[in-house]
C-alpha cells in the first residue's frame, strides 16, 4: 500500500486494540491445526504410548486432539501407531481413502516409519509405502512427549498451508 | 548349521567362560537321559502297543516319541486314563535334512498329578498328514491351524483347516527352513494383478537372509 | 461398539435361513474403537443376538518366530518385549528362564527378587491398563484417567531402572542387565503403599456400580471344565473357581518364599473376572512390599550368574513358563548347539484364550461381545506374534 493512500488511512488506527487482522489462510490454518481429530489407529505397542498421550499427564486435549473418532469419515488425521503388516495394509489404504480431505498422516514409531525391528515376510517396511505421510515420529515406542512434538510439527505444517491463495505452480494448469 | 538327529548323545560343552586363575569347577551342561523306564512311558507302552518309539528326559522334562498312526489313541489314553486333561501347546519343528522332516510337538499337563507335564513328539514327513487331536482337546483347533499355516503340515480330520496368521493368497509356509525371512511373494500376494510373481529378493541376492 | 458396514469387508447381507430367521453377517474390526488392537470378528447376528462369532486373527502377524531363528540368544530379548507389549518384562522373563534351564545356569538371589519385582510391577500395570480399556469399552471413561495416573508412576520407575517405559529389555540370560539405582526401592515402596488406597478408588467407581453389574454379570460364562478343554489359563480360569497359578504350581524364582493368595471367582462370568483381576492387584501389591523389604535388607549381591560369553546351549529342547497377567506364557526352545535358537516357540496365552470366544459369545448381544473381548484381556501382539 503506498504511503498516503486513502485505503491505508482508513485501516490504520481505525479499530480498537481488540480487533485483529489476519489472512483467511492463517485463520483457516489456525482452526484446523488446533482441532485435529485423530483416527484411532493403534495397531501395536505404540498404541499404548498413544493412549498415554491422552492420559492426564501428557494430555493431548490441550492440543485439541483428544477426540479420537472411530469412523474415518469424521477424522482429519490418521495416527498410524504400530506395525503395518501385509495383511492389514489394504485395510489401511481403504481407511485412508475413506477419510475426507484435508487429511494428514503421522507415522508413529519405527514400525510405521520403516518397518522397525521387523524385517520379515509379513511386515510392510513403512506405512509410507501405501499412504503419504506428513510427519514421522521415530522411536520404539516413542515417548509421549515425542509424539506431542510430532503433533506440533504437523501443526506448523498445517499453519503454513495455503488454502485460499493458491501457490503459483498450482494455477499453471495444462 | 548341522542338524543333530533327535536322539543324539550328549552334546560337547559350549564355549568355556573367560579363563581365570582360580576358576570354580565348571558346571557340566545338561544332557539328555533315556527315559524309557519312567512309569508313565511304561504305562503308555502297555496300554497302546506300538505307540511309544522312544523317550528322553532333558533338564527334568520328559519327551516321548509317538508313532503317528497311534497318536490319537495314545492321546485319548493320556487324557482319559492318565488324567492329562490340559493340552498346553502344540507346535512343529522343521529338521530340514532329516527324514521325517517335521516333528509335531505337544505338551500336556495333568492337574491331578500335581502339575506333571509330558511332551509328545510325532515325526511327520513332508507331504504326509498328521492325525488331528482336535477331537481330543478342543484347544488343538487353532494350534493345528497355525502349524498348517506356518509349516504346511496338514491334519487329517481337522474340522476347519485354513490359514490363520498369514493372509489369503500368501504363498508358502513361513517357518520352514527354506523360506527366506524377508518373504518371497509379498507384493503379488496382495495385488496379484499389479506385482510380478515372486516379488521379493532374488534367490541369488547375497543380502537375502535365509535361516540355515 | 461395532463397525457396521465393515470397513474391511463385505457389505452385510441378510439371508432368510431355513427356519425363517433373518441372519446378518457383520465385520467387527479390524479397525474398531476399542483399543485392543487389530482383531477382526466375523459375526453372524440375528437382530442383536449373536449366532456365531468367528475371530479372524493375523492382522498383527509380524513373523517374530521366524526372526528369532536369525538372531543370537541375546538379540532375541528385545523382540520378546514386543509380544505382550503391555507386560514386557514377563516375556523377557519366560524366555531367559528357558535358556537358563537349558544352560543349567543359576540365577543369584538378588536377581531373582528384582525379577519378581519387575514381573509384579508389570502385572499391576497390565491390569491397570486392562481396567482402563475394559471400562472404556463399556462406556466408563473415568477409570482410564485414574489408572493411567498410577501407570505413569510405574512407567517412571521402569524408566529410572532401565531407560525404557514400555519395552523394557531388562532381563538377560543369567540375571539382569542393570543394578537398581539408588533410592529406587524407596520410590517403589512409596508407590506401593499408596496403591492400596487407589485400588479402593477404582473399586468405588465400578464394583457396586449398577450399570457395571448389569453389563457384566452373567456375560460370557466359561466354567472350569470348558476352560481346561480350551486351554484357557490366567484370570478367566481362576474366575471359574479353579485356583491354578503358574507361580504356585510350577514355581520359579523366589516365589516359594513369598506369601500371597490366589484369588478365585465363583460364577466364571465377566464380573468375576473383573473381581479376580482387582484382587490380583492387591496380591501383587503384597508381593511387592515383601520384595521391597528383602531388597532393602540385602542391598548388595550379584545380579548376574556365571554365563559364558557366547551363549550356546546344548542340543535339546526345553519349555519354561511364567504367569503373565494374561495367563501361562511359555517359551519352547529347541537348540541345535549353535548360537541362535533353532526353533523358539511362544506359548501365547492370549491366542489360546481367544479361541474360547465363540463359545463365550454365543447367544449374547453384540454389545456384550465388547465386554467379553475386554474380559479375556487379549493383546494382539501375543495373539499374532
Amino acid at each position: 500500500m503506498a504511503e498516503g493512500s486513502a485505503f491505508v488511512g482508513l485501516i490504520e488506527n481505525a479499530f480498537p486494540d481488540n480487533v485483529l487482522t489476519t489472512t483467511v489462510d492463517a485463520l483457516i490454518g489456525w482452526g484446523r491445526k488446533n482441532s485435529l481429530w485423530p483416527m484411532q489407529f493403534g495397531l501395536a505397542c505404540c498404541a499404548i504410548e498413544m493412549m498415554a498421550v491422552v492420559d492426564s499427564r501428557h494430555d493431548m486435549a490441550r492440543f485439541g486432539a483428544e477426540v479420537f473418532r472411530g469412523s474415518p469419515r469424521q477424522c482429519d488425521m490418521m495416527l498410524v501407531a504400530g506395525t503395518v503388516t501385509e495383511k492389514m495394509a489394504p485395510i489401511i489404504k481403504r481407511l485412508y481413502d475413506q477419510m475426507a480431505d484435508p487429511k494428514w498422516v503421522i507415522a508413529m514409531g519405527s514400525c510405521a516409519t520403516c518397518g522397525g525391528p521387523y524385517r520379515s515376510y509379513a511386515v510392510t517396511q513403512g506405512v509410507d509405502r501405501i499412504i503419504p505421510v506428513d510427519v514421522y515420529v521415530p522411536g520404539c515406542p516413542p515417548r509421549p512427549e515425542a509424539l506431542l512434538y510430532g503433533l506440533m510439527e504437523l501443526q506448523k505444517k498445517i499453519q503454513k498451508m495455503r488454502v485460499i491463495r493458491r501457490a503459483p505452480e498450482e494455477l499453471a494448469v495444462g | 548349521m548341522a542338524d543333530e538327529p533327535k536322539d543324539a548323545p550328549a552334546a560337547p560343552p559350549a564355549a568355556p567362560a573367560a579363563p581365570k586363575p582360580a576358576a570354580p569347577p565348571k558346571v557340566p551342561l545338561p544332557a539328555p537321559v533315556d527315559a524309557m523306564g519312567e512309569p508313565l512311558v511304561v504305562a503308555l507302552a502297555a496300554a497302546v502297543p506300538g505307540a511309544v518309539l522312544g523317550a528322553k528326559k532333558m533338564v527334568g522334562q520328559t519327551t516321548v516319541e509317538i508313532a503317528p498312526g497311534k497318536l490319537v489313541e495314545a492321546c485319548r489314553h493320556l487324557k482319559d486314563v492318565e488324567t492329562y486333561t490340559f493340552l498346553v501347546d502344540q507346535t512343529a519343528v522343521d529338521w530340514k535334512e532329516r527324514a521325517p522332516r517335521f516333528d509335531v510337538v505337544y505338551w500336556l499337563h495333568s492337574f491331578d498329578r500335581g502339575s506333571a507335564r509330558v511332551r509328545l513328539k510325532v515325526g511327520v514327513a513332508d507331504g504326509e498328514a498328521c492325525p488331528t487331536v482336535a477331537g481330543v482337546w478342543e484347544t488343538a483347533n487353532w494350534m493345528e491351524r497355525e502349524v498348517f499355516d506356518l509349516f504346511g503340515i496338514s491334519f487329517e480330520g481337522h474340522p476347519d483347516l485354513r490359514r490363520i496368521l498369514t493372509w489369503d493368497g500368501f504363498q508358502g509356509h513361513p517357518l520352514r527352513k527354506d523360506f527366506p525371512v524377508e518373504g518371497i511373494d509379498t507384493g503379488a500376494a496382495i495385488y496379484p494383478d499389479r506385482y510380478p510373481e515372486g516379488g521379493g529378493p532374488a534367490p541369488d541376492d547375497k543380502n537375502r537372509k535365509t535361516v540355515s | 461398539m461395532s463397525e457396521l458396514v465393515g470397513t474391511a469387508g463385505a457389505v452385510p447381507e441378510s439371508e432368510e435361513t431355513m427356519l425363517g430367521l433373518r441372519e446378518m453377517e457383520l465385520n467387527f474390526g479390524p479397525q474398531h474403537p476399542s483399543t485392543h488392537g487389530v482383531l477382526r470378528i466375523v459375526l453372524k447376528v440375528d437382530g442383536e443376538r449373536i449366532v456365531s462369532a468367528r475371530p479372524d486373527v493375523g492382522y498383527l502377524h509380524r513373523g517374530t518366530e521366524k526372526l528369532f531363528e536369525t538372531e543370537t540368544y541375546p538379540m532375541v530379548i528385545p523382540h520378546t518385549d514386543r509380544l505382550d507389549y503391555v507386560a514386557a518384562a514377563t516375556n523377557n522373563h519366560a524366555y531367559v528362564l528357558a535358556v537358563e534351564k537349558l544352560l543349567g545356569v543359576e540365577v543369584p538371589k538378588r536377581a531373582q527378587y528384582i525379577r519378581v519385582v519387575l514381573d509384579e510391577m508389570q502385572r499391576i500395570s497390565s491390569h491397570l491398563l486392562w481396567l482402563a480399556t475394559a471400562a472404556i469399552d463399556l462406556g466408563a471413561i473415568t477409570p482410564f484417567f485414574y489408572t493411567f495416573r498410577e501407570r505413569e508412576v510405574i512407567l517412571d520407575l521402569f524408566e529410572d531402572y532401565c531407560g525404557a517405559r514400555l519395552t523394557l529389555n531388562c532381563m538377560r540370560v543369567g540375571g539382569l542387565q542393570e543394578e537398581l539405582t539408588p533410592g529406587w526401592i524407596e520410590k517403589l515402596r512409596a508407590f506401593t503403599e499408596d496403591l492400596g488406597a487407589k485400588i479402593d478408588e477404582y473399586e468405588d467407581l465400578l464394583t457396586e456400580n449398577r450399570i457395571w453389574k448389569m453389563r457384566t454379570i452373567g456375560v460370557g460364562i466359561l466354567n472350569t471344565e470348558r476352560c481346561i478343554e480350551w486351554g484357557v489359563t490366567g484370570p478367566p480360569l481362576r474366575a471359574a473357581g479353579f485356583a491354578w497359578d503358574v507361580r504356585r504350581a510350577l514355581p520359579y524364582e523366589c516365589y516359594p518364599e513369598l506369601d500371597f493368595e490366589i484369588p478365585t471367582g465363583k460364577n466364571a462370568d465377566t464380573y468375576d473376572r473383573y473381581l479376580v483381576r482387582v484382587a490380583e492387584l492387591r496380591q501383587s501389591r503384597r508381593i511387592l512390599l515383601q520384595c521391597c523389604d528383602w531388597l532393602a535388607a540385602n542391598p548388595t549381591g550379584d545380579i548376574r550368574g556365571k554365563v559364558p560369553r557366547v551363549i550356546k546351549p546344548p542340543v535339546g529342547d526345553v519349555y519354561a513358563s511364567v504367569e503373565s497377567p494374561k495367563g501361562e506364557l511359555g517359551f519352547y526352545l529347541v537348540s541345535n548347539g549353535g548360537n541362535k535358537p533353532y526353533r523358539l516357540r511362544v506359548r501365547p496365552p492370549s491366542f489360546i484364550n481367544l479361541q474360547a470366544l465363540p463359545e463365550m459369545a454365543r447367544g449374547h448381544m453384540v454389545s456384550d461381545l465388547v465386554a467379553i473381548i475386554g474380559t479375556i484381556d487379549i493383546v494382539l501382539g501375543e495373539v499374532d506374534r
